[in-house]
């Protein structure tokens, strides 16, 4: 029964395809990070797969052949040195050879030196501020209206008619494509996380400290992603949108921006 | 007076439970105490189930359809913290009153009346915990893990919560200490420590996890209170505090705590799989060091948990070899018993069925966790519902699966009656294959970038999350069998047990009669020097 | 032992923040005047050092940096200001929370004096310049070249509030 399941899992796994709504694995991303991210993922699945593909294959072997109702006579053997250590030192070797993969990949991940382009993420709850350090560019990023709308108990609004139902948001966080964007990450309440899969990024928001990160886009697109740290009633009502452009326009996008800025400290807008 | 008198007087022999309520509430027989631990448990769970099942009923399509963001956020609390310390823990420590002194001769456990204090702790703990949902502000919603600042947040609760989670620390604190004592100080003379059952060395260690990990927690949530109420700052940033500092504490005990409720069905399943595969179990030692190795690991891996936080490279490195290396001391048990079961002659009654799903399925929440431990990987993992399938995948088909198995293997025991098999096979198939139509789909939806804990999803997560609420009420109806099969076991209406109940297993818990004497081993059993426990 | 552990859980506490200290774990820095730093510029070594501002739970203050930024030598003794300004009509404290990224930089930065080791008490309306003077530590490794300071504000009288919180956005000025 249970290899049956596996089967039709499998199935559907390879069916999924064919559904572009049936995504069933990580996405692999839109920088060299998340690219690697995807990979060291997979080699860690294929070594569980074949470590599976062995230990289930032994189980299986001895349910099938090893029962009473085949004649299978009990013999008495309790240890076995040899097999014990042979189980203990295979695995601490498989385990070395995943470990030096993701020890390089996470010193890279930790490298925010030399950015192009430094911003600052607020989160709220329940919304997300961003500020371009050292440009006077700044602004809120909330659920988009059509959502907004659509999200309330029996609205009468189906979600599957709002496009990118809850993945959506008034204000962008717009960013260079091939530019290295360091990201500066605090909160102004709760712990918030900025997470962004196909950037392969997701850092937490922690009030009173400056988390560090940074990513750099290959490609031109929008990217969605969600909070994904508990942060109250509406912890899943603050989507993050980045969208990716040409330098140009981003420059362009940068100087209509200026001056519309809304520093944190007035937030409200009630307060002036 | 007079009446202890003549109670002294009284035949000791054949002076069985008194009548009434009062045998319940003054309990100090180990038997009774762990019946009602495991009848506690059981209502726990469908307590907890219930609240699974509200969450799964939303989620079952995109839009809200039943209930609000805070109430569904209240749902995922509750059902974490019943299902954590009103379901699993007390199913284990109610295993442990029952078989602990019947395994290793002993007439009782060492502290009967803290056993009965540690016992109705527990009512009065949920009962105030469940209260909270009456309160204003509602119960509390910012997840299990009560992280602050948003924790600080909850409404009238708030104080509730912390105050019914010190009192389930310190009924597991008694537990373990019971526990601890009894091994240690009652064996039958002969048992060495190496000569223990499995399930008896499984629940030594991990009542000194209890004991190391519950105080720690007491203390975080204290400090949780002072912080509200009596201005320290301990994770108040505006104070010097630090609010990360309450996640490396509580992870301190949480990770420790993850080993408490697996580490007793590890013993479950290591007595069954000898039995019904009619061979000893393989490794009996290396079982034990094992189990102690995962013991000893399990207090220095804790900020796993938290990769995202913004932690130096050097501790992320050191937390992430440390959790790799829990893999190995795992991985021979599960090598073990798939060893046990080679060459052995199997049988396939409902223990053994519910003990090979615990091996299966176990060991590919093992893999995923495994997986969640490469820290790039993590990144993407954290916090999304790869990681709710990776621990249900532990928790359900692991510690769940283990008690189930444990209450098919010892019922007849202390029944005197089998269960109905067929019925226990119904049961086991349906909950294994709802389990995995429950919990698998849950990996591709976190891969897929859906986060934990949202009431409500973006459309492209339908799918899945709609067969797993499928599998999830599928699940739950099947656990009603499971409540008619035991119902009709205690009823007495299976065939009579015998002494040995099962074709030859090996323990002293077998050598009493069945149903189990309200007392046994007044004297301590014999333990020839050559007898293989186990 | 269970008794031990508790008192344990509590020892964590300083644990944990002699821990953050030596190691700046946390991007926390020292809350008191470093002592004996030495001073002397390395004129050879620049670092880019940035100022960034935060009010928490929507803290009635303007709150910004003189400067968005500055270059720096190690060793070399420096002075920054901030300004915040008492956006209502009644007395106010705050305490300003300090943090730097990256989190390796923490135990290098040190402050020899800063508007953050004590409360600030702001009049109705008041405008305050705050000064801190600090030093990096030329022992800082190479590879940091960008340090970013942080200050949050936080309004104290939250610490002392116990009513259950929500951040409301407007403090309306009255
Ligand atoms: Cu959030």
């Amino acid at each position: 029964m249970i290899r049956k399941l596996c089967t039709s899992v499998l199935a559907l796994l390879i069916a999924g395809d064919a559904f572009a709504d049936w995504a069933v694995n990580m996405p692999k991303g839109v920088t060299r990070l998340s690219a690697e991210t995807y990979e060291i993922h997979m080699v860690v699945f294929w070594w569980c797969v074949a470590i599976a593909v062995v230990v289930f294959g032994a189980m299986i072997w001895s349910l099938i052949n090893h029962r009473k109702s085949k004649g299978a006579v009990p013999s008495q053997f309790s240890h076995s040195m040899i097999a014990e250590v042979i189980w203990t030192t295979i695995p601490v070797i498989i385990l070395l050879i995943m470990a030096v993969p993701s020890a390089e990949l996470m010193i890279k991940l930790e490298d925010t030196r030399d950015p192009d382009l430094t911003v600052v993420i607020t989160g709220y709850q329940w919304k997300w501020h961003y500020a371009y350090q050292g440009e006077d560019v700044s602004f809120y990023s909330t659920l988009a209206r059509p959502s907004m709308a659509a999200r309330r108990r029996n609205s009468g609004i189906d979600p599957s008619t709002v496009e990118n139902y809850l993945l959506d948001v008034d204000n962008r966080l717009v960013v260079p494509k091939g530019a290295k964007v360091r990201v500066l990450l605090t909160s102004n309440d709760v712990i918030h996380s900025w997470w962004v899969p196909e950037l392969a990024m997701k850092k937490d928001a922690i009030p009173g400290f400056m988390n560090e990160t940074w990513f750099r886009a290959e490609v031109s697109g929008v990217y969605r992603g969600q909070c994904a740290e508990l942060c109250g009633m509406d912890h899943g009502y603050m989507p993050v949108v980045v969208e990716v452009v040409e330098r140009e326009a981003f420059e362009v996008w940068l100087e209509n921006e200026k001056g519309g800025a809304t520093p944190v400290a007035t937030a409200s807008g009630e307060l002036k | 007076m007079s009446g202890a008198i003549a109670n002294a007087h009284s035949k000791h022999d054949d002076h069985g439970p008194v009548k009434g309520w009062r045998r319940w509430l003054y309990a100090t027989n180990h038997k009774d105490i762990g019946t009602m631990y495991l009848v506690f448990s059981l209502v726990m769970f469908f307590c907890g189930g219930l609240m699974a099942l509200i969450i799964r009923t939303e989620l079952f399509t995109p839009g809200l359809q039943f209930v609000d963001p805070s109430f569904f956020n209240q749902m995922t609390t509750m059902h974490a913290l019943i299902m954590v310390f009103g379901a699993v823990m007390p199913a284990f420590v109610g295993l442990a009153n029952w078989m602990i002194p019947l395994m290793i001769g002993a007439p009782d456990m060492a502290l009967p009346r803290m056993n009965n204090w540690s016992f109705w702790i527990l009512p009065v703990a949920f009962s105030i915990l469940g209260s909270t949902l009456f309160m204003s502000g509602g119960a509390p919603a910012g997840g299990w893990t009560m992280y602050p600042p948003l924790v600080l947040q909850t409404g009238d609760a708030f104080p509730f919560l912390i105050f019914s989670v010190h009192l389930m620390g310190l009924s597991s604190i008694m537990g373990a200490i019971n526990v601890i004592v009894t091994i240690v100080n009652m064996r039958a003379p002969d048992m060495t420590l190496l000569k223990m059952p499995m399930f008896v060395w499984t629940w030594l260690i991990t009542a000194y996890l209890l004991l190391a990990v519950m105080p720690v927690l007491a203390g975080a949530v204290t400090m949780l209170l002072t912080d509200r109420f009596f201005g320290t700052s301990f994770f108040l940033a505006a104070g010097g505090g630090d609010p990360v500092m309450f996640q490396h504490i509580f992870w301190f005990f949480g990770h420790p705590e993850v080993y408490i409720m697996i580490l007793p069905a590890f013993g479950v399943v290591s007595e069954i799989i000898p039995t019904f595969s009619r061979k000893p179990l393989f490794g009996h030692d290396s079982m034990v060091y094992a189990a102690s190795s995962i013991a000893f690991l399990s207090f220095i891996v804790w900020a796993h948990h938290m990769f995202t936080v913004g932690m130096p490279l050097t501790g992320q490195l050191f937390f992430m070899f440390a959790t790799m290396l829990i893999a190995v001391p795992t991985g021979v048990k599960v090598f073990n018993w798939t060893a046990t079961m080679w060459k052995g002659a199997m049988t396939f009654e409902t223990p053994m069925l519910f003990s090979l799903s615990f091996l299966f399925l176990f060991t590919i929440g093992g893999f995923s966790g495994l997986m969640l431990a490469i820290v790039p990987a993590d990144i993407q993992y954290h916090d999304s519902y790869f990681v709710v399938a990776h621990f249900h995948y532990v928790l359900v088909p692991g510690s769940i699966f283990g008690v189930m198995a444990a209450v098919y293997y010892w019922m007849p025991k202390w029944t005197g009656h089998y269960y109905n098999e067929r019925l226990g096979k119904i049961h086991f198939w349906l909950s294994t294959i709802f389990v995995n139509v429950t919990f698998f789909p849950m990996h591709f939806l976190g891969l897929a970038g859906m986060p934990r804990r949202i009431p409500d999803y973006a459309t492209q997560f339908a799918d899945f999350n709609s067969i797993a609420s499928a599998g999830a009420i599928g699940f739950g109806l099947s656990q009603l069998l499971f409540v008619y099969i035991v119902i009709q076991c205690v009823r007495k209406s299976g065939a009579i047990a015998s002494q040995e109940v099962w074709d030859k297993p090996r323990g002293l818990e077998w050598t009493v009669p069945s149903p189990a004497p309200y007392h046994t081993f007044e004297t301590p059993p014999e333990v020839s020097p050559g007898a293989a426990f186990p | 032992m269970a008794v031990a552990m508790f008192g344990f859980g509590f020892l964590l506490v300083p644990i944990y923040d002699a821990f953050c200290e030596v190691t700046g774990f946390g991007g926390k820095t020292a809350n008191e005047a470093a002592t004996n730093v030495a001073v002397g510029a390395d004129q050879n070594r620049e670092i880019k050092l940035e100022f960034v501002t935060t009010v928490n739970e929507y803290a009635p203050w303007v709150f910004r940096s003189g400067v968005d930024g500055m270059t720096v030598h190690p060793g070399g003794l420096y002075e920054a200001t901030f300004i915040a300004r008492n956006l209502t009509d009644s007395h106010k404290v705050a305490q300003a929370v300090p943090s730097v990224a990256p989190q390796q930089a923490a135990t290098y930065f040190k402050k020899l004096e800063c508007f953050c080791f004590t409360t600030q008490e702001f009049a109705p309306g008041e405008e305050k310049e705050m000064p801190v003077r600090f030093i990096i530590d030329s022992k800082i490794p190479d590879y940091i070249d960008t340090i970013t300071l942080s200050y949050t504000f936080f309004d104290t009288a939250r610490l002392t509030d116990n009513s259950p919180h929500t951040a409301q956005p407007g403090h309306k000025a009255r």
